[in-house]
């Protein structure tokens, strides 16, 4: 095989696993049965400290 | 019983582990400060030396009088406070080096004819500490206060966050007294020499350790998505820094090394580094920071989870392939500069997506950027992200390039995301951080912070629009040429040219220390516990969660 092909043929198999891998990532986040599990995430860092005490000194 | 038996050899194996560790350091540092080949290694030796050794008898005090942290359920947060001072102490040093070097620029004279003073030397030690020191700092900090409060899980390791604190001040120590005495391995961003490089690696591993083992023990369900951007920032900086250093030193007991890669590879291993530096220290770091800190400040959720879902796995998966922008019209092959420059137009994309997700995360609280100069900061951070991540892209075009590169618009640039973006979402965050980590009813003046912001915003107006005129000016002036096809101008004529920008660009610099000072005053009256003078003005955000009004429940004892 020549450079040339070696070339085109990475360049096309890299286009489409990254076009699938953005596709994918499109199909996860817009998956209708994550939207509950997005929703209580957004909200996490808005909940209060847990914690009752944080530690004085250490 | 026998759990309990077994907790305490656990203790016992990790403090003599500990220990270990520090007196196998006492001995690198004495072999070196010793044996040292030339003198600059064998002052590292002894610095190596008084820093194990400290931390060898500290440990062994705290081991005998076994001190334990009053409450292993609770945050650790001691670790934090030393990370919020050590990013205040590094920022203020990295930008007075930075305002002196400018100064040298536009009056050479101040240079003061000394080695160690000269420009050449100052620079790596300006960027080293603002990018490596003030941000890393920043990033360490936050990141621990992050994952500890979204996890619902203390920070893994007894000593191990200590050590990653105190051994990445060790690494910024042996870096930046290094560059002065004028040992460097001349890689942009990653000039120290590989006993340094060796030293961060090991830092790095049990920062990536404690943060993994942070979320592994996780009370939430979720990985909240600032703890992955944190992570990818994390993973790929081992990466990046691992393989940009693959050195062959002359000696175990010199500090002079060689790259084992050469000529366009080496040139390409450098900027695949170099930009990536930018792309998951200065950006996915960051924006881990802004995921946290403006939905927490704004106390209102992120705009969109599911966009910051798309924008956190398309930008790390397109940042790393824009580098070969670095090495337009070079030795690198056209194929390669050409698909740096594509992947950066491309990038433009999730670094856009990002910026509308942190932008409307203010949207029906647009009152807050009047009323509260804090997310102010804080979005006007992700603003100037978008219009440097706009920046960045159009300077990546080869035509483009062709007048920008080496002029000082790639400087401008540089410093838009530097001091508007990361200097700017790391003050937001510092000034979130202070009253709730020291318990302290709000800040200790407001006022000082809308000083801060104002004078600060100024100075980097100043500095980016006399780049801009001072680097369009620098590359036409090198492009023209007279009737008779000969170079218009010399390149001392140019040099000439850009002295009143220097001049404007200089004090632009120096209206952003003069900032930075006044929040370093204010910080520190609010962590001394001075009453605020005008808590009533701030909003209860501002305030430690113990005095936040009807979000806070005593402890029952």
């Amino acid at each position: 095989m020549t450079y040339e092909q070696v070339a085109s043929i990475s360049q096309v198999a890299a286009l489409l696993f990254f076009i699938a891998l953005f596709v994918g990532v499109l199909v996860y986040a817009f998956w209708p049965g994550n939207k509950k599990r997005f929703e209580e995430a957004a909200k996490l860092p808005l909940e209060q400290d847990p914690e009752p005490k944080n530690e004085k000194d250490d | 019983m026998a759990a309990m038996l077994q907790r305490d050899e656990w203790k016992a194996f990790s403090d003599f582990l500990a220990l270990g560790a520090a007196g196998l350091l006492v001995v690198v540092g004495l072999i070196l400060a010793l044996a040292g080949e030339d003198r600059v290694i064998a002052f590292h030796g002894c610095i190596l030396l008084g820093a194990a050794g400290l931390s060898f008898l500290y440990m062994l005090t705290q081991i005998i009088e076994k001190k334990e942290p009053h409450d292993a359920t609770s945050y650790a947060d001691g670790v934090i406070r030393a990370g919020v001072i050590a990013t205040v102490f590094w920022g203020l040093a990295g930008f007075l080096i930075g305002d002196v070097i400018a100064w040298q620029l536009a009056f050479p004279v101040l240079n003061l004819d000394l080695p160690w003073t000269n420009f050449g030397r100052l620079r790596p030690v300006h960027t080293s500490a603002v990018i490596f020191a003030f941000g890393g700092n920043a990033l360490i900090a936050t990141s621990f206060y992050v994952v500890q409060r979204t996890c619902r899980a203390r920070l893994a390791g007894k000593w191990s966050p200590w050590f990653v604190f105190w051994g990445y001040q060790l690494f910024i120590v042996l870096a930046a007294t290094g560059y002065v005495l004028g040992v460097t391995q001349s890689k942009e961003y990653a000039e120290p020499e590989w006993y340094v490089d060796l030293w961060l690696t090991a830092v790095w591993v049990v920062y990536f350790l404690v943060f993994v083992a942070t979320i592994a023990k996780r009370r939430e369900p979720h990985i909240y998505v600032a703890n992955w951007f944190y992570l990818a920032f994390i993973v790929t900086v081992a990466m990046l820094h691992i393989v940009n250093n693959l050195a062959v030193p002359i000696s175990l007991v010199g500090t002079k090394s060689y790259i084992i890669y050469s000529g366009v590879q080496d040139a390409m291993t450098q900027w695949w580094y170099g930009h990536n530096a930018v792309g998951f220290f200065l950006t996915a770091g960051f924006l881990g920071m802004m995921y946290y800190f403006v939905p927490k400040r704004a106390e209102r959720p992120i705009y969109s989870y599911r966009l910051s879902v798309v924008h956190f796995w398309s930008l790390i998966f397109i940042y790393i392939w824009a580098g070969p922008h670095h090495l337009h019209y070079t030795a690198l092959p056209d194929w390669a500069q050409t698909l740096g420059m594509t992947f950066s137009i491309i990038l433009w994309m999730p670094s856009w997506g990002g910026m509308i997700n942190g932008l409307m995360t203010l949207s029906g609280a647009w009152d807050k950027l009047r009323t509260d100069p804090v997310i102010r900061m804080l979005i006007v951070a992700v603003a100037f992200y978008g219009m440097s991540t706009f920046e960045g892209p159009l300077m990546s075009i080869k035509s483009v390039n062709a007048l920008s590169h080496y002029t000082d618009w790639t400087i401008g640039h540089v410093h838009s995301g530097a001091l508007g973006w990361v200097a700017y979402i790391t003050f937001g965050a510092l000034y979130c951080l202070v009253p709730w980590l020291w318990h302290r009813k709000a800040l200790y003046s407001q006022r000082l912070v809308e000083w801060h912001f104002w004078i600060s915003t100024l100075g980097i107006v100043l500095y980016i629009t006399s780049m801009w005129v001072s680097g369009i000016l620098q590359g036409l002036m090198w492009r023209a040429y007279d009737s008779l096809g000969f170079l218009e101008y010399s390149f001392v004529e140019t040099v000439e040219a850009m002295h009143p920008f220097y001049v404007i660009r200089a004090a632009g610099g120096l209206l952003f220390l003069i900032g930075a000072l006044l929040m370093t005053y204010n910080l520190w009256r609010t962590a001394r516990g001075d009453e605020p003078v005008d808590a009533r003005d701030q909003p209860a955000v501002a305030a430690a969660p113990e005095f936040r009004p009807g979000e806070y429940t005593a402890p029952a004892e």
